[in-house]
């Protein structure tokens, strides 16, 4: 009986160590292991050994089984990592071949722009307001301090409707309308439309945006004014960016002022950008006329106040060094994807 | 405004300083400097030469041989220039120096042109002789200049002189910014004056003092002013023998350095004084003027009038003429009348000065059609006080030049003339707009350097009266910041009530609009607020039809861009277009902005703006592409409820069965659609074209930011598969409503899986099959509950004319 046993088990391990697959493997299971195997036929014979010899035999036929199945398996397991290898290597890709994008659409250069001045601002403290594209001649001339004959209302070459209603050339009529809803104080920016009657060319656009600020306050002062727009100037620009005011003339200001940037890219030297000069024209601002507070009804003896006025479509030509105002209004993908 | 450096060194002397120094202390107090231009620039080692002997070439026809004396030596020139002869005083460049520009008068080169010793036709050349042109300037600066021809110095000057020094050219041409409050500065002695304070120099005013003679102006000419709103103050001054030469080289010179073309004494004086003083005045020949009387009046409505030009010009009753006893002999402020313009042998002239209504002119000179030189200093309101120095400064010079004599006196009608402004001197406000700490006497030695004068007693400024733009305490402040130095006002930040930054609702839901476009792949455009009428036919919009209702813009650039828009479409597929045009492929866009609805028209009333969410594409995708874009907004929205697609509307513009309005709630808040194949032809795009728009108005009270947690289910979905035969007239979108309808709270969800018209289906209906699943929070569903609904589900449709399918 041993030696039946030890026969089959020299045979079972022979044939493992013979077999190439997996399913040779399982053969070698179902033939030795199996319902049919050697193994089960032994202990049909069982019945013909002695009842003393019979559990020693029980126990050397189990040891023979749990050995060969212990061999089965790890040549199984062998089996499988070579045949995963096998497959893994047949799956292997070229990770350099084109990425499969899912194409995501882009954000139109001014409104970038936009939403960086948006978020310094509102981090301030400010309000985002809008108002009317088209305009009473009230808010967008008289209420600024710019009454009928003012030659100011020449330069800026306005688009008329009828009457009194006209197209905004200037984000200020919002602040007008912010004044005179009597809730004070007031921290507000404006972004807008507005329209001017110049020919379409590399530099200019009937119709472009704009962003006014307003702060009225009690003890407001130019100093806050210069201070905020510093504020504005280096996180738009960088923290290097430095800022010079030039004094200028607006009706609805008094002192009125231009500020200018610090080019930002050639940090003030002096290059073909800044023309040379190391310095970037920016924004006008100044500090509000007291006949702009008095017409919205704001007693100009306890409130004062700074508004600025910044060139949205002048921003995003700077910081994305786009050459060409027409390309904001083309809408050709290719340029738009670019941002 | 131009002004040469020398020019305002006239009247501030101790003026020295870099230009570029120059330049940036300007600017900084206030005179926005533009940039400057060294006039001589590339003139390098041009001397004055005398030619001493000419021969001709040898070898060449066109060119001659001359020796010229430059001074220290005598060198050899070879010129084809015609017009030199032997004795002739030229501007010479010796070898190694350097010209302007080309003879040709061609725009200069950057670097200028170097001149160096060489052959011409075999002989020996060791510089040039110099035309004007070449020197960087021109014959209308300086008339003397021979055309085509060596410039030839007067024989005064003395050879081996510095030739550009000699010809005044050792100058800078200052371009200054004058903003339009600063009148005063449109002006040599205004700029003259702002830079005397900010260098703080002292300021010499012309002196002046008019010789004349015993007779009276008022036995020659009387003046009577109708309308003395429109003209406030008229001087008038008479000057007899004239005589009609070239000015002196001196006044020639300035008059280029600031692009002035000298012309003749009279003309120059005339000039020169308004560069001067800023102020404009005129000259008549007083042998036309009848009566020997000026009467300003208002023009008659229709009537011609000839300028001294030669152009008829249309008057009206709101313009000012000048006019004599018994004819209009010019058009107040604007030009004068070609009936009394001057002559070369003119012999008695009539001097005007006057100060007109600012407002008035601007408008006068926009009906006449001129806009001159004068009216353009008119138009920005003038300070009368200068009329009479002015007139006085012409005729001193008048004098001076030999031009002519003058007569005694001057006729002035004038209106009261304004007090100089008054206000007290307050520094603590001046400090307080500022935020500043600056001390009293520092401000009182700011305003003395600006001629503001302050009398200590009453504590009261008055403001000269050049400075018209100083009306409140405001303008002072900025006067003392200006000179205080706006770079030395300190930095800080507004203190004070807290508040808090936001974006108003509105902004906020336009934003989401643009993220959920750019996640689905669409790039923002942006397109002009204005376009062509003929848009609407473009879109096939019939006659009558709401959307033709646009509002005209009065003064467009052109009728391209004449009517404010109605619809956003044109905007999209013109961009669409632009794109399909350039070859770009599977081209996505979408805008956010406004569309401008009158209320009435013309319009009264300020026009409704609304905000349209605009979207568009070609190339890959269809109807239920553009759909799935919508859906995914509308959900990012929290509108969370049934949108309703109907397709009845049948907009002109988009593809008749390949449209739907949505209606949200029972409100209609957008449409979607293919573009109709005729519009796509005209806006040139091959292929299916599908756009969407939202009214954003219409949806801001559906949309709601909100969430509540409803819990993940736990309980397992049974799920029902109904195969349907239905009529080929019903919608999906209706069977869907009837199975949502029906299917109660315990329909999860369902989902179309297939439509399918054909072969196994009797003609006029089609297969619509779903897979609907069921599903309770709190349990798990039974056969029983699945069943009923079924049930009920299946009468809805039986009662719709749908049946099982077999």
């Amino acid at each position: 009986m041993k030696e039946k046993l030890l026969k089959i088990k020299e045979e079972a391990l022979a044939q493992i160590s013979k077999s190439q697959t997996l399913e040779q493997l399982n053969e070698v299971r179902v033939s030795q292991l199996g319902k049919k195997g050697a193994l089960t036929e032994i202990l049909k014979g069982m019945k013909d050994v002695s009842a003393e010899e019979r559990p020693k035999i029980g126990q050397l036929v189990n040891e023979t089984r749990a050995e060969i199945e212990a061999v089965l398996e790890e040549a199984r397991k062998k089996m499988e990592a070579i045949v995963m290898e096998a497959k893994l290597a047949q799956e292997t890709i070229d990770v350099t071949l084109p990425a499969k994008t899912m194409k995501v659409g882009h954000m139109h250069p001014n409104t970038r722009a936009l939403e960086e001045v948006e978020n310094i601002f509102i981090g301030m403290g400010y309000e985002v307001v809008e108002g009317p594209d088209v305009e009473r001649d009230y808010y967008n001339f008289e209420a600024l301090n710019i009454p009928a004959d003012h030659p100011a209302k020449d330069e800026q070459d306005t688009f008329y409707i009828s009457g009194d209603i006209l197209l905004r050339t200037q984000t200020s009529s919002t602040q007008v309308h912010e004044m005179e809803k009597g809730k004070l104080p007031i921290r507000m920016i404006a972004p807008g439309r507005v329209f001017r009657s110049d020919e379409v060319d590399a530099t200019h656009s009937p119709s472009f945006h704009q962003i006014e600020g307003l702060v009225i306050d009690k003890n407001i002062t130019f100093a806050d004014l210069k201070g905020t727009l510093s504020v504005f100037a280096k996180e738009l620009f960088g923290e290097d960016t430095k800022v010079k005011f030039r004094p200028h003339h607006f009706p609805f200001t008094e002192p009125s002022a231009e500020m200018d940037v610090s080019c930002f890219k050639c940090g003030g030297k002096g290059c073909r950008f800044c023309k040379g000069e190391g310095w970037i024209e920016i924004l006008g601002c100044g500090m509000v006329h007291p006949h702009v507070l008095e017409m919205s009804k704001i007693d100009p003896e306890e409130y004062v106040g700074f508004a600025f006025g910044v060139g949205l479509e002048r921003i995003a030509l700077l910081k994305y060094e786009i050459d060409d105002m027409r390309l904001l209004y083309e809408n050709d993908v290719r340029f738009l994807d670019q941002f | 405004m131009n002004a040469a450096k020398s020019w305002l060194k006239a009247y501030v002397p101790d003026l020295n300083c870099s230009d570029q120094e120059f330049m940036d202390k300007m600017t900084l107090s206030g005179t926005k400097c533009e940039g400057f231009e060294r006039m001589d620039k590339n003139l390098e080692k041009i001397v004055v030469g005398q030619i001493e002997k000419i021969e001709r070439h040898p070898d060449a026809d066109k060119l001659i041989v001359c020796q010229v004396n430059v001074g220290t030596e005598t060198i050899q020139i070879v010129t084809g220039a015609p017009n030199v002869k032997e004795g002739d005083k030229v501007p010479v460049v010796l070898d190694g120096g350097k010209v302007a520009g080309g003879h040709d008068g061609s725009p200069l080169p950057e670097n200028g042109i170097e001149i160096k010793a060489g052959k011409l036709r075999g002989v020996d050349s060791f510089g040039m002789m110099c035309s004007i042109e070449e020197l960087g300037s021109d014959r209308n600066m300086y008339p003397e200049a021979p055309e085509n021809g060596i410039y030839i110095f007067s024989d005064d000057v003395k050879v081996g002189d510095d030739a550009v020094e000699v010809l005044g050219l050792h100058d800078t041409r200052f371009e200054f910014e004058v903003t339009s409050n600063r009148v005063d500065c449109y002006s040599i002695l205004g700029l003259a004056r702002e830079a005397a304070a900010t260098f703080d120099l002292p300021f010499k005013a012309p002196e002046v003092k008019v010789n004349e003679t015993s007779e009276k102006v008022e036995d020659y000419i009387s003046v009577e002013v109708k309308d003395p709103d429109l003209c406030p103050r008229y001087c008038a001054r008479v000057v007899k023998n004239i005589k009609i030469e070239p000015s002196p080289e001196w006044m020639q010179r300035r008059l280029a350095s600031s692009g002035i073309r000298p012309i003749n004494n009279l003309v120059d004086i005339t000039n020169y004084v308004m560069e001067e003083y800023g102020q404009p005045m005129h000259a008549f020949d007083l042998d036309t003027v009848a009566g020997n009387k000026i009467v300003v009046k208002r023009g008659v409505d229709g009537e011609q009038f000839q300028t001294l030009d030669g152009q008829m010009r249309t008057l009206d009753h709101d313009v000012l003429m000048i006019c004599d006893g018994e004819k209009e002999i010019g058009i107040a402020g604007i030009m004068g009348g070609e009936n009394s313009k001057i002559t070369d042998d003119v012999k008695t002239v009539l001097f005007e000065a006057a100060t007109f209504n600012g407002a008035n002119i601007r408008k006068s000179a926009k009906r006449v059609g001129i806009r001159s030189d004068a009216s353009g200093k008119f138009e920005k309101g003038l300070d009368p006080n200068n009329a009479e120095a002015a007139i006085n400064r012409a005729c001193q010079l008048i004098d001076e030049l030999g031009c002519g004599e003058v007569v005694s006196g001057i006729v002035d009608v004038k209106e009261p003339i304004k007090p100089l402004v008054q206000l007290p001197f307050e520094p603590d406000f001046y400090n307080g707009l500022l935020g500043t700490d600056i001390d009293k006497n520092d401000m009182l030695a700011i305003f003395k350097k600006l001629e503001i004068a302050y009398d200590e007693s009453t504590n009261m400024l008055t403001c000269p009266s050049f400075r018209q733009d100083l009306l409140g305490k405001v303008d002072i402040a900025e006067e003392v910041a200006r000179f205080f130095g706006y770079d030395k006002i300190p930095m800080t930040l507004p203190r004070g009530e807290a508040t808090t930054g936001k974006l108003p609702f509105k902004l906020v839901v336009e934003k989401i609009a643009s993220r959920v476009a750019m996640y689905c792949g669409f790039s923002q455009g942006m397109c002009y607020s204005f376009e062509s009428p003929k848009v609407f036919d473009k879109l096939r919009i019939p006659e009558g039809d709401k959307l033709r209702e646009a509002i005209r813009i009065a003064n467009p650039l052109g009728e391209d861009f004449s009517i404010m828009r109605t619809t956003s479409l044109n905007g999209i597929l013109s961009s669409l277009s632009t794109n399909f045009n350039r070859r770009n492929k599977n081209v996505r866009l979408f805008e956010i902005a406004n569309i401008y609805v009158p209320k009435s028209l013309p319009l009264t009333e300020l026009p409704d703006e609304r905000s349209q969410f605009t979207l568009g594409f070609y190339g890959d995708g269809d109807f239920f592409t553009m759909k799935g874009v919508l859906e995914q907004f509308f959900s990012e929205l929290g509108m969370t409820e049934e949108r309703e697609y109907d397709p009845s509307v049948k907009r002109p513009y988009l593809h008749p069965g390949r449209q739907a309005d949505i209606v949200y709630k029972g409100v209609k808040v957008g449409y979607l659609g293919q573009v109709h194949p005729m519009v796509a032809q005209a806006y040139e795009i091959k292929g299916n074209v599908y756009v969407a728009v939202i009214d954003l108005p219409e949806i801001l009270d559906f949309v709601t930011f909100d969430r509540k947690y409803e819990g993940i289910a736990r309980f397992p979905a049974v799920t029902r598969d109904l195969s349907l035969v239905v009529p080929k007239n019903i919608m999906v979108g209706q069977i869907e409503s009837m199975i949502r309808q029906r299917g109660g709270k315990l329909l999860e969800n369902l989902e179309l899986f297939d439509v399918y018209e054909g072969d196994q289906i009797s003609a006029g209906f089609k297969s619509v099959a779903y897979s609907l699943s069921f599903r309770a929070k709190d349990r798990t569903l039974d056969e029983n509950d699945v069943s009923g609904a079924m049930k009920k589900i299946l009468n809805g449709l039986t009662s719709m004319g749908i049946e099982l399918r077999a």
